[in-house]
This record gives C-alpha cells, structure tokens and sequence, in this order.
C-alpha cells in the first residue's frame, strides 16, 4: 500500500506545532499501525531528518502507553483495541492518515505525539487506592466472600489501562470514565467501602483540579475505549459523589 | 572455595526464613525517617518494594522510564499467579510449591529461596485481596483457581487474561497511596545510566530525564533494581519495546556478579512471526493450554494442503493429527513445562509439520474444548446435549469469558478468527531466568545494592514455572527485601544524608556524558535498530532454543564484531538535551550488545542441557534434556573490561530436601 500521513509536529511544548506530509510506500496489510511509523522513521532518520516522536511500549493493547489520535478517532478506526493493535488493513491504499496527539489543556504536549498524562497519575495519588498496608498481616482471602457479578463488575472497571483516550474523544475533555471506572472498582467490592466517601470527593476534586472538563452524557468515550469501559461507571461515581457530599 | 557467600540461614529449610526474620538486624521507626532508599523499576517487584519500604517509614525515590509507573511491563502478564493455598483442596502445600519450583527449574535453583518464596506465596494472595485486587471467583463467592504447566495441582489465581495487569495496578495503588503521603518521591521518564558506589556500597544512581535529557544525581542509603529482564537482546521477544538491561548491566560493570545469563525461557504459546516489519512478538497465555490442544497434521500430504490453502485445519480427521505433547508426555499432557513444550514444537517443525508459509507454527486448538463446556452448560440449563451448533456455542461463550481477551489479541494481529479455526503458535522469547546474583538477603556482590525480581537470578533456575513470575516479584517487594534491607541499614542510622557532590558521582556522571556526547556526535550510517535486529538474529539463530559449541563460538565473536561496528556506524540523531527515543534506544542497545556476548559466553561453558538451556551436545537417546553433575552450580560471572574478560565464579547448589533426580513429565 501507498500511503500518504498527514502528522502533528511539534518540537517542545513550547513549539507552536503544525501538519506536516509525509508519504510512504510499500506498507504491508500485516504491519501494525507502530511498525508503520517504525519504518516511517527508520526512513526519515536514514535521510538525515529527525523521527516522530510517539509514546509506545508492550505493544500488545495493555500498557496504555500508546495514544495517537488518527483520523479524528482516539486509537484510530477500529474499535476495542489500541493503536498499537491497529493493523494496517484497516486502510486502503491511496488513503490519507491524519495523526495527532490526544489533546487536552490536561494533557500538555511534549513532543510531536507525546503528550503529558501525569494529572491522570496525581488522580490517583488523591485516592485511587485502598489504605491496607502491605505487610502481609491481613485476613485470609477467603474470609470474605464477594458474590461474583459484583467482582466481575469491579474486574470490568479495573480493566482500565489509564491511557486518555476517554479524554482525547470527549468534546469536554472529561476524565469522568477514567475517574469513574477507578471510583467503580472499589465501590463494588466490600474492602473499598471504608474509605468510600474520601475516596470519591479526592479524587473528583482532584480531576476538577487538573483542568479536565464535566460529562454531558454523549457517550463518546465509551464507544472510543478500547477496554469498552461502561458509562454506567460515570453514574456510579455519580451516585458516591452525591452520598459522599451529602455525608460530608 | 568461592567467595561467593549465599548468606543461607542455618537450620532446617522450613525454619530457615522464620528464624532469619527474628535473627536479623532492625530499624527502628524514627531512624527510618532518616534513611534514604532508591528504587529503580516499578513493576510487580519495584512497585511493591518502594510502597512498602515507604510504609515501614523509609524515604523512597522510586524510577521508571515509562510515563507512568502503570505502564511497567508487569502488566502484560496474562494468566495468573501461582499461590499454595490449597484452596481447591487438591493435595498442594508449601513443599509441593516449592518442589515443583525446583523440578520446574530443572534444579537449577537454590533451595532455601524457593521455600521462602512458596512460603511466602499465600501472604501475596491475602495481601492483593486486601487492595482490592478483583481476583476470579466462583458462584459461592470465593476465589477461584486454574492449572499451569508442570504441576498436578490447581494452584494458580487469575483475573481473566490480565493477571499482570491487576497485581500491577495492586501495587500501583499502594506505591501511589505513598506518593500522596510524600513518603515515595516519584521519577517518571527517567532512565537509570549508571550506580555510584562511594567507599565500596552503593549510594546512589545517575539518571536521564527522558523529557529535557538533564544527567541527574540521586543519592540514598541503598539502591534497589527491580529492572525486569533482558529478552530484549534478541530483538523479538515479548517485551515491551522499553525493557531493556541498562540498569542491571551497568550494576555489573560496577562490581555486581551476573549469573546464568544463558537461562532464557522461550515460550511455547507466541503468535509466530510475520515479516522482516516486526518489532515484537506476543505472547498468547499458558492459561489456554488447560484447554486447547496442541498438535500438528500426522501426514506430510495434509501438512502441503494446509500451507497451500487446500485443507483447512477443521476439516483434517482426528486420526490424521498427532497430538504430540499427548503422545510424547502422556502425565503432563499439553500441560508441560514451557522448554518442554517449546523444544516439542521445534522438533515437530524442524521435522517439516510446520503449519504456516513459514514451516514455524503448530496448532493450538479449542474444539474439544468448545464441547466439553458446552455440554456442560446445556446440562445446566436443561437444553439439548445432542444439539452439536447449540453445545459449541455455549462452549464458546464459557471459553470467551475465560480468555476472551486473549482470542481478540490473536484475531486482531492475525486477522484469523480463532473460535472457528485453531489458533497457530511458535515458541518466543519471553522470560530471563538469569540476572544480577543475589544473596539470601536479595543483595548483590556490591554492598548496598539489592537487586529483585526477574532482574535477580534467583528462584527459577533453568527454567521458570507459568505463574511463579508474578509471585516472585510481589515475594521480593512486598515481603522480602523490606524485611532483609533493614539487616544492612540498620548500620546507617547515623550516616546522614549521602552528598552528591564526591568525585563517585562526578565520575559516574561524566563517564555518562561521555557516553551520550560519542552516540549523539557519532554521525555513523546506520540506525540504532539497524544494529539491534542484527544482534536479535545472531541471538536468535545462535543462542536460542538449541544451542552448540560451533554455533556459540562464532556468536561471541560476531556479537564482539556487531559492537564494534556500532560503536563506530551507529548514527543517532537529535541532541541529548530534547525528548530523544533514538538516544535512549542507542544506550540501551550498547548494553545488549555486551550483555548477549556474555551470554554466549556462558551458554558455551555450561556443557549440559538444563531448563531452557539445550546443547545439542547433550541430550538423551529420546531428545530430552541431559543435565550433567558437574554442572550443578551457578554461574556467576565477574566483569573485567570485555565480556570475553569476563571471570567465572562458582556457587555450588546444594540438595538436602530434594532429590534430585532424572526430570520427567512423562
């Protein structure tokens, strides 16, 4: 296949950024939409000029490390994958590749397609955790049965692997999915409910902080996932947030 | 005698860790706040570590090169975590951990860290439960269990395809609740260069900021590597594209002994490679081997019609499939230890059944499967038995709801729909049983410098038993080091702070820059992965599944020769001082192409087949793996200048609770 990408430039975050073309040939069906831009910049490096810089690491959809925006879609057309699992016969030849970072004012560029995502992190270090101390010293882990919808729910919500692509899809730039999924976790499972009232407002105090937009309902995140996370995470949080104010 | 000192505590194997808890040295809780600890690595083993020693009140920086701690290769691992927790009531116990681990690792491993760490096993699970950590459950409510390879027992807790990934986020949660208290100082994007050692003990480390290129100091008491493996030196592996031996290589040329850099697991269950565009490979879990079946055609007629599209693989009658790891092994079945498994499908392809263009693929196949569960189902349900379409597609849904994860990986890479065609695998690399040598004590030959994790060499032997990698990581982090790190500070309290400004660092840190300033001035020819592929194939033809003395010899000097050339050819562009994959990439290849020369170097000494190490040479009258007494030790390899130079130390293994004996699954 012959190709012609279309991708986002920018030096540092202080660079302006801008489009730039780039074409390529000989792209076979079976390579990864990575290995695509590997051989990209084994192309560009070999004529002098500086790669695309792009965040990337198992390669394999569970890391959540990858984060193109291509072609207006967060990790791309295809759906329940991430771009790293993206493969090339999802493109005809002759098409034209838009590629651009996940932009949000909360996740600041830091280099072509590399963007910040460490609000997501300080999220939660407000208090995405249980505060059980690793000792070892605690009760046997039969000693409390968890009816198993409620476990498989909470499985679901950690399913997450925290790389924005909620964010990047949301015209608000909403992290209520990610939030909510982590929020949802514990909230299903008994050991979470001792710190459930702290938990939901730190942590929604501190997505507020970080300059991530409220939830409107479009539902754009959840068809963008590529871990096919529910909205029905974001009504839970909801539902906490609501009996954690009231509490507090 | 070697002046390797294994620290094993005195007394009986049972006792042994009890007692070196209660015999050790302490701090106490205002002289932790005065102690500084270092972590570099955040995965199962870092993570756990650095969470934990804040916890017990120490200072902790912790580093890792990803954007996140999230994102360390911990989280790829799919089927479960092995635990002696005899739930399923099936005869296991923490003698039968630990003699599976040992037998598992073709004894190859040291006795009384494998106890400990059976021992440890079931605190892991109660621990992990206690964080939230939404493990698979039964009906009833209690946790539920499946079987890995080599064993007879069901002793493996899972979280469907994504075990890695919720033990990770485990101990992600607990290092971030730390990091919200102050008490762990977070590096993301940082990248270990080198380890300072001031007056013989390790005091701290050099880092990049992969961000601005800044060469940073970072001082402590002690510094902790839980750096993960070094599989990437054969280019293809199943690593993440970042995993890389920097931080464990670097410890070596500054004093730390590695050990049986030669013990590599290569895994059976991989999609097999597809093209020269590849850049990495995937693993497809162990977990499916409790179900699918693995075989490849019995007629080379019907192996031509496959390859040529003639015959499709659902269409071949069950008489006219050879089920080898059935036939070959009729105990362990499709549920043998991975080298095991590894070198069948080998054997089988070398011999021409190879079922892909390539002639490197056998199938792994859940038909059978689909029927067993789907009759099940239907009897539940009070449906049809007989209704073939109506069992195979409730079998399926129960099969998807175990693995569903990893059937949609293999339809998205292969384009192949693998509930209605069997999959096809080849054995890859994905695990380095070898690594930094450790103590007892988990330290290394450099006083203060520990080293956890699939970074150490410690528990596995020859080869790793599925399952066993995360229970080794979160042992060593959550419950090990926290405990025996303590032995060593405890001769710290009054140290004070450690300065960064010595000629140790200012050493270090220009021996960095020195580095960094020849790649990036270097102009050379070639790309970085030029150079990093061409290593993975001398690697991979040379010092993979079989290995001989020919082939091992000319390894050594082509890996000597490719060095060379990169040193002088290699061209990275940009500057040091921006965001730089192709510098961070360049450094990383520079240590793989000494490390894989090490490695040759040992696979040509030991003169035995153990584990996941196969000389042709020596092998049994049936292909099976010949380990040799005299070979009954750990290599352990002093670095001096060259790996060529390198010089070898001997810890001789001792078995006094384990008989060793002819390893047979059969």
């Amino acid at each position: 296949m012959n190709l012609t990408l279309k991708i986002w430039r920018q030096k540092n975050a202080s660079d302006k950024g801008k489009m730039v073309d780039y074409p390529i040939s000989d792209v076979s069906p079976d390579m990864s939409f990575l290995e695509m831009l590997d051989v990209l910049n084994e192309q560009l490096i070999n004529k002098g000029e500086e790669p695309v810089a792009f965040d990337h690491d198992c390669r394999e959809g569970i890391c959540g490390m990858c984060s193109l925006y291509i072609n207006g879609e967060a990790h791309g057309p295809d759906r329940g994958i991430t771009t790293c699992q993206l493969h090339m016969r999802m493109f005809k030849d002759g098409d034209t590749i838009t590629i651009e970072p996940f932009r949000a004012k909360a996740f600041p560029v830091i280099k072509d397609l590399v963007v910040d995502r460490s609000s997501f992190d300080r999220i939660q270090h407000a208090g995405g955790f249980i505060s059980v101390n690793t000792s070892g010293n605690t009760i046997d882990a039969n000693a409390i049965p968890i009816n198993k919808h409620d476990a498989d729910k909470s499985f679901e919500a950690a399913m997450c692997i925290g790389c924005g692509a909620c964010v990047a899809s949301c015209k608000n730039s909403s992290a209520m999915l990610f939030v909510g999924a982590k929020v949802s976790q514990f909230a299903l499972l008994p050991q979470g409910q001792v710190e459930a009232t702290d938990r939901v407002l730190n942590m929604v105090k501190q997505m507020d902080e970080e300059g991530f937009g409220n939830c409107t309902n479009t539902g754009a995140c959840e068809v963008e996932c590529p871990k096919g996370i529910s909205l029905e995470n974001i009504a839970r949080m909801n539902r906490e947030y609501l009996a954690a104010s009231l509490k507090g | 005698m070697s002046i390797l000192d294994s620290k094993i505590p005195k007394g009986p194997l049972a006792d042994k860790w009890t007692k070196h808890k209660n015999d050790i040295n302490l701090v106490n809780p205002a002289n932790k706040r005065l102690i500084d600890v270092i972590v570099v690595g955040t995965g199962l083993a870092g993570g756990s570590a650095a969470a934990t020693l804040a916890e017990l009140g120490y200072n902790v920086k912790a580093f890792c090169f990803q954007d996140s701690p999230r994102r360390a290769h911990s989280i790829a691992a799919q089927g479960g975590i092995n635990a002696a927790k005899n739930y399923q009531g099936d005869g296991d116990s923490t003698y039968r951990l630990f003699y599976d681990t040992v037998k598992g690792g073709d004894y190859r491993s040291r006795e009384a860290n494998v106890y400990r760490l059976a021992e440890v096993s079931a605190n892991i699970i109660d621990q992990c439960v206690a964080q939230g950590v939404p493990f698979a459950r039964e009906y009833g409510g209690l946790l539920d269990n499946r079987s890995f390879g080599g064993v007879l027992v069901s002793r493996t807790f899972y979280a469907a395809g994504q075990t890695g990934q919720q033990l990770l986020l485990g101990a992600y949660s607990a290092l971030n609740r730390q990091i919200g208290r102050g008490k762990v100082k977070m590096y993301n994007r940082h990248e270990m260069l080198d380890v300072v050692i001031v007056d013989g003990k390790a005091r701290g480390i050099i880092a990049r900021n992969l961000v601005t290129g800044e060469i940073e100091r970072h001082s402590a008491h002690a510094v902790v590597l839980g750096t993960g493996g070094y599989g990437n030196v054969f280019f293809l592996s199943t690593n993440a594209m970042g995993s890389n031996v920097t931080a464990a290589w670097k410890a070596h040329k500054r004093g730390a002994f590695f050990a049986n850099p030669c013990y590599t697991q290569i895994h059976p269950t991989c999609i097999p490679v597809s093209g020269d565009h590849q850049s990495k490979l995937t693993l497809m879990s162990e977990s499916l081997r409790n179900d699918g079946r693995i075989w490849v055609p019995k007629h080379k007629k019907d192996v031509e019609a496959i390859r040529a599209g003639k015959l499709k693989p659902t269409d071949l009658a069950e008489e006219d499939r050879d089920y080898y790891l059935e036939r070959r092994y009729p105990a362990f079945g499709n549920l043998v230890p991975r080298d095991v498994a590894s070198r069948a499908a080998k054997e089988r392809c070398d011999a021409g059944y190879g079922v892909n263009a390539t002639g490197e693929a056998v199938y792994l196949d859940f038909a059978s499967a689909f029927m067993r569960y789907g009759k099940e189902q239907a009897h539940v349900k009070g449906l049809d038995e007989n209704d073939d379409a109506l069992v195979k597609k409730l079998g399926q849904e129960v099969v998807r709801t175990k693995y569903g994860n990893l059937f949609q990986m293999y339809e998205k890479i292969v384009d192949q729909n693998p509930y209605e065609t069997p999959m096809m695998i080849y054995p890859a690399v994905h695990y380095t049983m070898g690594g930094v040598w450790v103590d007892y004590n988990l330290m290394t030959t450099v006083p203060g410098l520990y080293c956890i994790g699939e970074a150490n060499f410690s528990d596995h032997g020859a080869n790793r038993l599925g399952a066993s990698a995360l229970m080794q990581g979160l042992a060593d982090g959550y419950f090990v080091l926290p405990y025996t790190i303590g032995d060593y500070l405890a001769d710290d309290i009054r140290t004070g702070p450690i300065s960064t400004d010595s000629k140790e660092f200012e050493e270090a840190e220009k021996s960095v820059k020195d580095n960094i300033a020849h790649l990036i001035n270097n102009n050379g020819k070639y790309s970085v992965d030029h150079f990093h592929k061409k290593l993975g194939k001398i690697m991979w033809n040379k010092c993979g599944m079989a290995r001989n003395e020919a082939d091992l010899k000319s390894a050594i000097t082509e890996i000597a020769e490719l060095r060379a050339e990169f040193w002088k050819d290699v061209k990275v562009p940009g500057s040091n001082d921006e965001f730089n994959e192709e510098l961070a990439k360049a450094l990383r290849v520079a240590d793989f192409l000494e490390l894989g020369e090490l490695f040759a170097k040992d696979a040509l000494l030991r003169e035995e087949s153990a584990g996941g190490h196969f000389r042709e040479e020596y092998q049994t009258a049936e292909g099976e793996a010949m380990r040799r007494k005299e070979f009954q030790y750990v290599s352990a390899w002093e670095y001096k200048g060259e790996p060529k130079d390198a010089v070898l130390h001997k810890e001789d293994l001792v078995y006094e609770n384990i008989e060793v004996k002819e390893r047979s699954y059969k």
